[in-house]
């Protein structure tokens, strides 16, 4: 207990540090895969593509990963950069499917209507069946983000310093507080995130279909897409 | 690509067969917490998965369980288990976080699985009398098997992942040569174990999909199309991997 009253200002600036590491690869993740997703879902050789390639991406552990990319694409292995792009990577990898599914999702008779009514195809796709897949997609926005939070933790070991310091520094210094400190604070804002993109999403899509609480749950979690691996660690 | 012929100078050469622990115990420190964690998780799982998926009581906590497991840094959890349970007990302490870190996936495998299954055969197999018992057996367990096992697939794999940051306590592992490399600045060394690490992801994966498609009834993979399963999609649970 006591020291969490001493170290109050270190773990204010390290959940701020934690974010600002967070939140690109989210965002990164969301734009990218906008066009992958749609690629996926509207060709067949690029959904099998894109979908196996995402599958096998999200296998690969995270302290792999870190490693190679350096070596891929010459960057500083201890660098933040690389820790944003492994975690862009992963978060592609899970938003890419979503994305899909959510366009496949899309009622085709509303497609055709939008067709019929004259919309140009990239009209149709960014008025129409955009918004429509919405829900389905900040859904897997929803599992990527608080996936992304959890994994930022990892950098610590290639020395990016994030909330993940306070387990290296709390298992060195034998502190089981600082570690569950640590723990505690990446859950909670993971949560509170993950809180913040459902309103988010109920303030920009009304269209959502309202339903009660458990239903809600029950349709993120199963509208979350399904890797054809693990996750990555 | 100078970096990559390193890397796999130092996977193929001699000195991995000397040293402790050399590579190929590496490997097999490493498929052994993983397989051990992984059958221990499952035995938790899967009949608590069976029996929330056939009495669909519990439904709405395994569903946030498994959803807010996502958001627990793995890192962190078996840095804390450790230090709770004790130092000297270190094996025991990465155990039990890697089955904690594997349970949630299998459970929502073997849960979702059984609910996927059209209301009406079941309906039907319990009109033509089988026993409930009869009912898991040998109508659900078998239709629910391909979400049950990727259940397992992705909890493999999670815990596979996991292994590696293990390595970070000393408790050996391929990830061991990351962690070692990155006090001491070799990287060819890093880059080599993380070669053989997502090898070993992949093969694992690759094994797991072929028992997926081994496994599976004749039947149930032919006379199953994806639309006959739930009135509505809403209702499905995931099998996925939590993070880490």
């Amino acid at each position: 207990m006591n020291w969490l009253l001493d170290n109050f200002d270190l773990i204010g600036r390290l959940s701020v540090e934690h974010l600002k590491l967070a939140i690109p690869p989210i965002l990164l993740g969301f734009v990218i895969s906008v066009p992958l997703g749609w690629l996926a879902f509207r060709f067949k050789l690029t959904r099998g593509l894109l979908l196996t390639l995402a599958g096998l991406l999200y296998t690969i552990p995270s302290l792999a990963l870190l490693p190679i990319l350096p070596a891929v694409l010459g960057i500083s292995f201890l660098s933040p950069l690389n820790l944003t792009i492994a975690l862009t990577i992963y978060a592609v990898a899970i938003m890419a499917r979503s994305v899909a599914d959510a366009l496949a999702s899309v009622d085709p008779a509303v497609r055709q209507a939008a067709t019929a009514m004259g919309f140009g195809s990239w009209r149709r796709f960014w008025t129409v069946e955009f918004p429509l897949a919405g829900p389905v997609i900040l859904a897997g926005l929803r599992v990527a983000a608080v996936s992304t939070i959890s994994l930022v933790t990892v950098g610590i070991l290639i020395g990016v310093e994030s909330l993940g310091y306070l387990f290296t520094n709390g298992y060195q210094r034998r502190i089981i507080p600082e570690i569950l400190t640590g723990v505690v604070m990446v859950v909670l804002i993971a949560l509170i995130v993950d809180f913040l993109l459902a309103r988010l999403g109920r303030l920009l899509l009304p269209w959502a279909p309202a339903s009660s609480r458990s239903q809600r749950l029950a349709e993120v979690s199963s509208r979350t897409p399904v890797p054809q691996g693990g996750g990555p660690v | 690509m100078n970096l990559l012929a390193d890397a796999f100078a130092w996977i193929f050469s001699p000195d991995r067969l000397a040293g402790s622990p050399t590579l190929p115990v590496a490997i097999g420190q490493h498929l052994f917490f993983t397989f051990l964690s992984t059958l221990i998780a499952a035995a938790v799982a899967i009949p608590l998965g069976f029996y929330i998926g056939h009495t669909g009581r519990g439904r709405n906590v395994a569903i946030a369980v498994s959803g807010a497991a996502r958001a627990i840094p793995s890192f962190g959890l078996i840095l804390l288990l450790v230090l709770v349970i004790g130092v000297t007990q270190k094996p025991l302490a990465a155990v039990i976080a890697f089955v904690l870190l594997g349970i949630p996936s299998i459970l929502a495998g073997a849960y979702a699985g059984l609910e996927a299954i059209d209301r009406r055969v079941i309906d039907a197999a319990r009109a033509v009398g089988m026993t409930e018992w009869q009912i898991l057996w040998k109508v659900e367990v078998p239709l629910g098997l391909p979400l049950l096992i990727g259940g397992i697939r992705a909890g493999a794999l999670q815990i596979v992942a996991t292994v590696v940051l293990a390595a970070y306590i000393g408790l050996g592992g391929v990830g061991l040569y990351i962690i070692k490399g990155i006090a001491t600045r070799d990287y060819s060394a890093i880059l080599g174990a993380a070669i053989v690490i997502v090898a070993l992801a992949l093969v694992l994966d690759g094994v797991f999909a072929l028992v997926q498609r081994i496994v599976v009834p004749r039947g149930v993979a032919a006379g199953r199309t994806q639309e006959l399963r739930t009135s509505s999609p809403r209702r499905r649970a995931v099998v996925e991997t939590p993070t880490v």
